[in-house]
């Protein structure tokens, strides 16, 4: 153990101790087993914010994300890659071929016998159909294009992929575990806050119920627009939990509870969030 | 990749309507008070003025500053006097210098 922690766990053995023994109170108190939230109760985190940052939201003049957007409509439109094929020339008008297309995302990819996300699509698609260098997670190029494709989505209902394909069922599972798995320095599960205390207040902030309807989506916070795993990785981060490397399998299997979690919820890509 | 703008105004007008003209650019806005990792500074990297021309007279002129957002959302009022053009610059650090035209129609 470095001096630097060592000298953090002494001030806490010190001085913080009462503030230490509220917290693991505050935790104690919470319930042991979550129990999902009833689909009717559910909301979208839209609901949790104020109405300027709604505003910014429903207007694409006002939506920085339409900017991604834009730069998406352009690359989608470009020839990449030693195949030199651009996305257009095998899916055509994306208003039309990839209308619904990010709403039933993750589903089940045989290459990889697990789910990949809509990202993990494109980086393959331009692997094996362009022929062209991959795109790292959370780059520009990445996020412009999953933003292009998710707007096309805009107000579909999230699909239930779990249902329209049964090999999914496993890694479902594992993701409601992880939701559920108390992890990292605080001993915190993602369904303490989000199953059991949204609409409560952390640190001034509404605790939404996490679903994930609006990514990619630009976060005030980040002044930028970013994936879901961006998300997660800001959670575990808060949570004191060692986060996963981008497109690691827990981020997949976390991706589609959350997209079960939501299923039927519309699709609000690319959303604005505080 | 060059910086995506966004610009959005009634292209059609009545003469003498006040009209609202909304730009959007995507740009980092980079501070340069922030480090990184290793501690190295990161310079800074804004865009510093936003001009609006109409038919090459200056209607709307802004200077921006270090603690202004990311892709810089500007938005303000001009009365539309003639059909034209209307030409957005923005310039910034590093030489950085957007122009977009757009016509609008006066009638």
């Amino acid at each position: 153990m470095t001096a630097f922690l060592r000298g953090a766990f002494s001030r806490l053995r010190g001085k913080k101790r009462p503030a230490l023994a509220a917290a693991a109170t505050f935790l104690l108190a919470l319930p042991a087993v979550a129990a999902d939230i009833p689909l009717p109760d559910r909301r979208s985190g839209y609901e949790f914010m104020g109405p300027d940052t709604r505003a910014m939201q429903d207007d694409d003049t006002q939506n920085p994300a339409t900017l991604a957007v834009l730069e998406g409509e352009a690359l989608w439109a470009r020839k990449a890659g030693a195949a030199g094929r651009a996305c257009a020339d095998c899916h055509g008008d994306a208003r039309e071929s990839m209308k619904g297309a990010a709403a039933r995302y993750p589903r089940f990819d045989d290459a990889g016998a697990g789910p990949i996300d809509l990202e993990g699509r494109i980086m393959q698609c331009r692997a094996r159909r362009q022929e062209a260098p991959p795109l790292a997670r959370e780059s520009r190029e990445l996020l412009a294009l999953s933003a292009f494709v998710a707007r096309q989505s805009r107000g579909l209902p999230v699909a239930d992929a779990v249902a329209a394909d049964a090999r999914l069922a496993p890694f479902l599972e594992r993701g409601r575990a992880l939701f559920r798995r108390r992890q990292g320095q605080i001993a915190l599960s993602c369904a303490q806050c989000h199953d059991d205390n949204w609409g409560k207040s952390l640190a001034g902030n509404a605790i939404p119920q996490a679903h994930p309807t609006g990514y990619p989506l630009y976060r005030l916070e980040w002044q930028s627009v970013g994936s879901l795993q961006r998300r997660l990785r800001n959670c575990m981060i808060g949570m004191r939990a060692e986060p996963y490397a981008y497109g690691a399998p827990e981020y997949l299997d976390l991706a589609l509870y959350l997209a079960w979690r939501a299923r039927g919820m519309a699709m609000e890509a690319p959303a604005v969030r505080p | 990749m060059t910086a995506q703008a966004l610009i959005h105004f009634p292209k059609k007008a009545r003469r003498g309507e006040v009209i609202e003209i909304r730009t959007m650019i995507s740009h980092p806005m980079e501070t340069g008070f922030r480090r990184t990792q290793q501690g190295e500074p990161i310079p800074r990297n804004i865009i510093t003025a936003f001009a609006c021309r109409y038919n090459d007279v200056e209607v709307f002129r802004a200077d921006l500053f270090p603690a202004m957002t990311a892709n810089p959302f500007l938005s303000f009022h001009t009365v539309a006097a003639e059909s034209g053009t209307l030409t957005f610059t923005w310039t910034g650090d590093d030489g950085f210098r957007v122009e977009e035209r757009a016509k609008i129609e006066v009638g």
